[in-house]
């Protein structure tokens, strides 16, 4: 039997890199920034490829000699997951440097700055939290439906395009799904940032996408109470704590945030990730309907548990193992949200009563599943010309009543008041764009809906279910009267 | 280049055929077999026409055990149903067939690239790749970046970073895996004639060597069909239930 070599020697320090050198046509322009693991310098191509119409970065990271696995692995993992990641919530790849030489990637540069600084003028104002908590949100619905979980969410590793959508940064602790996990075996210690680790995380799983939710959790009670949850634990046994101590409530820092702020956050900062948001797309619907936030026992609490009940649950997490999670695409696949687009007004009963049953059938082959009922109520094209205010006001409370009872046999079938199904009037002068338009906002999976009997009224005003079916993107289900 | 990487051929003339077809449609610029052409199967002597025409053509290929058994009888330890395979498969090649299969080579390394049916820590003495420790052991005994193996038929993939960590992965089809130059690799690409996870179609892989880039692949075939050879041939039904199986 031959001799065992040793492995792969690690990569020596390169020499420093220079201002104007070039590196495999990538000429080096500025340093941008000088960070721990990783240097980026602004790079341009030596032959511009037509086409690339956007900034480029080049990002090196440091080795300072010697085996510096936190630094090479997590740059292994970035170079693997890039090249696979797509769409506008993430940098553009460009290329990567093979090891042997030099190790680098290119991508595209983000301008402006992360959304670090806002953590110093925290607590800001309730509308703007919640509206970065909604494009953070889409963003990482976007990345999980990729088969991603970034495990590092935090307001440095998150940036803004100009037209506002939410960019994530720094790949290097992620974990993709269907690539091999080069940290999984590499560190004994938990990987994260402290203040937004995931209780799960703690425990050393890498591939709950219900992780992110915490973190965005996390942020989200940070900037608008101006407090850190979980306070900033360096060791182990602090981040552990976050297994049986519960936060302040946003509330009880300040009594102005709303109830259903609270809840929304509270959500998120579940310790079983069973009990959280089983999907971003989840909170990201409550986080833009807040009248429609279903409040549990979460909105109610005015501080954390008592030192007993604490008692209890630290005794409970002694040993306590991690529920083995769904694989990132799973967890999607469970944790749908069905829309179910109902015309209360003018649908005959036994439609009514078939959408009904199409729905529950629907809402139950998954145990994540959400239910968003939404009635369109139409208003002039021209404003509230017709409709007072009040009058607009009452018709607006009968469809919500008249949704409502519509799904209460639903909800009772299947316990659903746990917060799992909301009700949203939209007014708009066209059904059809309303629901199309909801859907796309809210990431919804599913749409159910009628279609309109052989009526005068369809010959009049054309199908809705045909116009959303040809213009939605995701799957519609049309359910005719038998 | 783009290398498919083929193991575990086992005389199903159907697999092979299919995973031949699908290769040539994705492109592949050679092939790399890495043993058991014969034994289990119903067509030894189709299934070795084939590899032989490969090998003239710049393919490697290297020597497995069921391919030794069958040139020159069998090995210690192999079990009563590969024994009896072997001694039939023997009575259905030509002179120059068995010759080929007796000169194969245990293994072939082609710069960063190694080629061997088990392991590379000893080639002719069979241990399977059952996981992390013989999987550390092989990358240990070779200084090639990437080693291929077949033996075991269920697709897998090792990694040895440069501090000595190792990682398994169970890869899905169809997902292209880059294999970062800064650690070592060790690809079973699973069974083109005998799956054996549960899912009876065929696997082989494709590794693209300027980019590093690993792909796994699943071709369905016509598995009654093979099943049939292998009734017809008189070998044990078990042999064909298995592949209908896929276990």
């Amino acid at each position: 039997m031959p001799e065992p070599v040793s492995p792969m020697p690690a990569p020596s320090p390169a020499a420093p890199l220079q201002e104007g050198q070039l590196i495999d046509g990538f000429r080096l322009e500025a340093r941008l920034h000088q960070g721990g693991m990783a240097n980026l310098w602004s790079v341009t191509r030596q032959d511009p490829v037509p086409g690339e119409e956007f900034r480029l970065m080049m990002k090196v990271p440091r080795i300072k000699g010697g085996e510096d696995p936190a630094t090479i692995v997590g740059f292994e993992v970035e170079q693997m997951l890039m090249p696979v990641l797509k769409g506008p919530h993430v940098p553009r790849f460009v290329a990567r440097g093979d090891w042997t030489r030099q190790a680098y990637i290119v991508m595209e540069r983000i301008e402006g700055v992360s959304l670090r600084p806002k953590l110093d003028e925290a607590p800001l104002p309730l509308e703007e939290v919640v509206d970065i908590g909604i494009r953070v949100a889409t963003a990482l619905q976007d990345l999980h439906r990729q088969h991603v979980v970034h495990l590092d969410i935090k307001p440095s590793n998150i940036m803004f395009r100009p037209d506002g959508r939410a960019v994530l940064v720094d790949f290097g602790l992620s974990r993709h799904d269907h690539l091999p996990d080069l940290l999984e075996e590499e560190f004994s210690l938990p990987m994260g940032t402290g203040p937004y680790m995931s209780p799960e995380q703690v425990q050393f799983v890498r591939n709950d996408t219900r992780s992110d939710l915490f973190a965005l959790g996390v942020m989200l009670y940070h900037l608008a109470t101006g407090e850190r949850p979980f306070g900033q634990p360096s060791s182990v046994r602090g981040l552990r704590r976050r297994l049986y101590v519960e936060p302040v409530p946003p509330r009880a820092i300040d009594a102005e945030l709303p109830p259903w702020f609270q809840e929304i956050v509270l959500h998120c900062l579940e310790v079983k990730p069973e009990r959280r948001y089983q999907s971003a797309a989840q909170l990201l619907l409550d986080l833009q309907s807040p009248a429609s936030v279903a409040l549990t026992r979460r909105s109610e609490k005015t501080h954390a548990s008592s030192s007993l009940k604490t008692l209890k649950r630290w005794f409970f997490a002694l040993g306590a193992e991690p529920a083995t999670p769904a694989r990132p695409s799973e967890q999607l696949d469970r944790s749908p949200i069905i829309m179910a687009a109902i015309d209360t007004e003018n649908a005959t009963p036994a439609l009514l009563e078939q959408l009904r049953e199409h729905v529950r059938r629907v809402v139950q082959a998954e145990t994540g599943a959400r239910l968003a009922c939404v009635s369109v109520m139409k208003t002039a094209r021209l404003g509230m010309d017709e409709l007072t205010d009040s009058q607009g006001q009452s018709l607006h409370v009968k469809q919500l009543i008249a949704l409502k009872s519509w799904a209460r046999p639903i909800s009772r079938a299947l316990n659903l008041d746990d917060g799992r199904l909301t009700f949203h009037v939209l007014e708009a002068p066209d059904a059809a764009s309303a629901i199309i338009e909801f859907a796309s906002r809210n990431g919804i999976d599913h749409i159910v809906m009628g279609a309109r009997g052989a009526s005068a009224l369809r010959r009049y005003l054309g199908s809705v279910s045909s116009q959303v079916l040809a213009e939605s993107d995701c799957t519609v289900t049309v359910v005719r009267e038998r | 280049m783009k290398l498919a990487l083929i193991s575990d051929l086992h005389a199903n003339r159907q697999a092979v055929s299919a995973v031949l077809d699908h290769a040539q449609a994705q492109g592949v610029d050679n092939y790399a077999l890495l043993g058991d052409f014969v034994g289990y199967g119903g067509d030894p002597a189709w299934v070795l026409d084939r590899v032989m025409d490969l090998v003239s053509d710049g393919a490697v290929a290297v020597m497995g055990n069921h391919d030794s058994a069958v040139a020159r009888g069998p090995l210690p330890g192999m079990r009563e149903e590969a024994r009896a395979v072997a001694e039939w498969t023997r009575g259905q090649l030509s002179p120059a067939q068995l010759a080929f299969l007796a000169k194969l080579p245990m293994s072939v390394e082609q710069g960063e690239l190694l080629f061997v049916h088990a392991n590379a820590y000893d080639p002719a003495g069979y241990e399977y790749i059952q996981g992390r420790l013989e999987a550390i052991r092989s990358l240990h005994a070779t200084k090639a970046r990437y080693t291929f193996c077949g033996h075991m038929h269920e697709p897998m993939l090792f990694h040895l970073s440069g501090t000595g960590k190792a990682g398994e992965f169970t890869p899905q089809a169809g997902m292209e895996i880059p294999l970062l130059s800064n650690r070592q690799w060790l690809v079973i690409p699973g069974s083109c004639g005998q799956p054996r996870d549960g899912n009876p179609a065929a696997c082989y892989a494709i590794f693209d060597t300027d980019q590093g880039l690993l792909n796994f692949q699943r071709v369905p075939y016509d598995v009654d069909a093979a099943a049939a050879s292998i009734r017809a041939a008189g070998l044990s039904e078990r042999l064909a239930e298995r592949l209908v199986q896929g276990e």
